[in-house]
């Protein structure tokens, strides 16, 4: 039932947002006092084009993990309207270069994934806990299942 | 069908859905305020203007800002953060916004405020195209929430144009 819902929800998420992943957890402390780790986000990805001040999440080239960062540099092109996105962490000292790929000095349109749009707190601890601890993450199944073989309809 | 099962998993659905519903509504409740801010921004000096080894113009000012944003602060408000951008047009781009400045407010009381900086991040344009450029100056708020919705909008100051040459 629970996981019926959850997928329900995801699904419909990932509909009305049209992003891949409409949910980010936060995983670092580079946006605090904003966005602590273990907050979520909601994402939204429009063909509105990125500007300053929005907090976008973007991969960059090798690196596995997204990261979520605000924009701080925006220069457009005048005759492809192609975007050169500089960002940085509200809590780091200086701007997202030293992050970027060795000698890459702007983010494109396609290293973003999606900017964030909507905000709830401590939410996001349960993937962190069951990601870094998985002995929990069997307990849980564990006991749920012990749940289902032992209950009498 | 009353086991304690059952029941521990009545009172967390019927827990979580209430939790679910008043975060809805204290964000839905944002939409009730309609803020006023103001903001003036001042450029005091030119300190130096060059062009750097690599060709692109760089400019180094002293701002003088006023604003008063504590308006924007509702009971679902964690914090404001706010930025002042310059944004100008070059031939090569058609839209350049460069972040010039940026704070954090926590509370409405800090809300009012003046600051006399340089700025913090590097004016640099992608070319040299920097001489005589008229500017705006934007002060752009985003407002983030305890939960729910962010907000952002802005306050263009234009009439802000750099010298003819380097110096």
């Amino acid at each position: 039932m629970i996981v019926t819902s959850a997928l329900i929800i995801w699904k419909g998420l990932m509909y009305v947002t049209g992003s891949e992943s409409p949910v980010v957890v936060v995983l670092s402390g580079s946006m605090e006092p904003g966005f602590k780790r273990g907050d979520i986000l909601f994402l939204h990805m429009s063909k509105d084009p990125i500007r300053t001040g929005e907090i976008v999440v973007f991969n960059v080239d090798g690196r596995e993990i997204p990261i979520v960062h605000r924009v701080i540099k925006v220069h457009e092109r005048q005759d492809t309207r192609e975007i050169d996105i500089l960002t940085k962490g509200d809590n780091n000292f200086g701007d997202d270069r030293l992050l970027y790929a060795h000698g890459q000095l702007w983010l494109q349109q396609h290293h973003i994934m999606g900017r964030a749009v909507g905000f709830l707190p401590y939410v996001g601890w349960v993937t962190i806990i069951m990601t870094e601890k998985p002995i929990i993450k069997y307990l849980l199944i564990g006991a749920l299942g012990l749940l289902v073989i032992t209950s009498k309809e | 069908m009353h086991s304690f099962g059952y029941r521990a998993n009545a009172v967390v659905t019927f827990a979580v859905t209430i939790l679910a519903v008043m975060c809805a509504m204290a964000s839905l409740s944002d939409n009730f305020n309609s803020p006023s801010p103001t903001a003036d921004v001042k450029v005091l000096n030119v300190n130096w203007f060059q062009k750097q080894p690599n060709g692109n113009d760089e400019v180094s000012l002293t701002l003088n800002i006023t604003a008063d944003l504590s308006s924007l602060f509702t009971w679902n408000t964690k914090q404001v953060f706010v930025f002042v951008a310059a944004e100008y047009e070059t031939p090569q781009n058609a839209l350049n916004q460069v972040s010039l400045w940026d704070g954090i407010i926590q509370s409405k009381e800090h809300a009012v405020f003046w600051i006399h900086t340089t700025n913090k991040y590097r004016f640099t344009d992608q070319g040299n195209n920097l001489r005589g450029k008229d500017y705006n100056l934007t002060l752009h708020w985003h407002i983030m929430p305890k939960t729910g919705k962010m907000f952002a909008d802005k306050i263009v100051m234009t009439g802000y144009s750099l010298p003819e040459e380097y110096r």
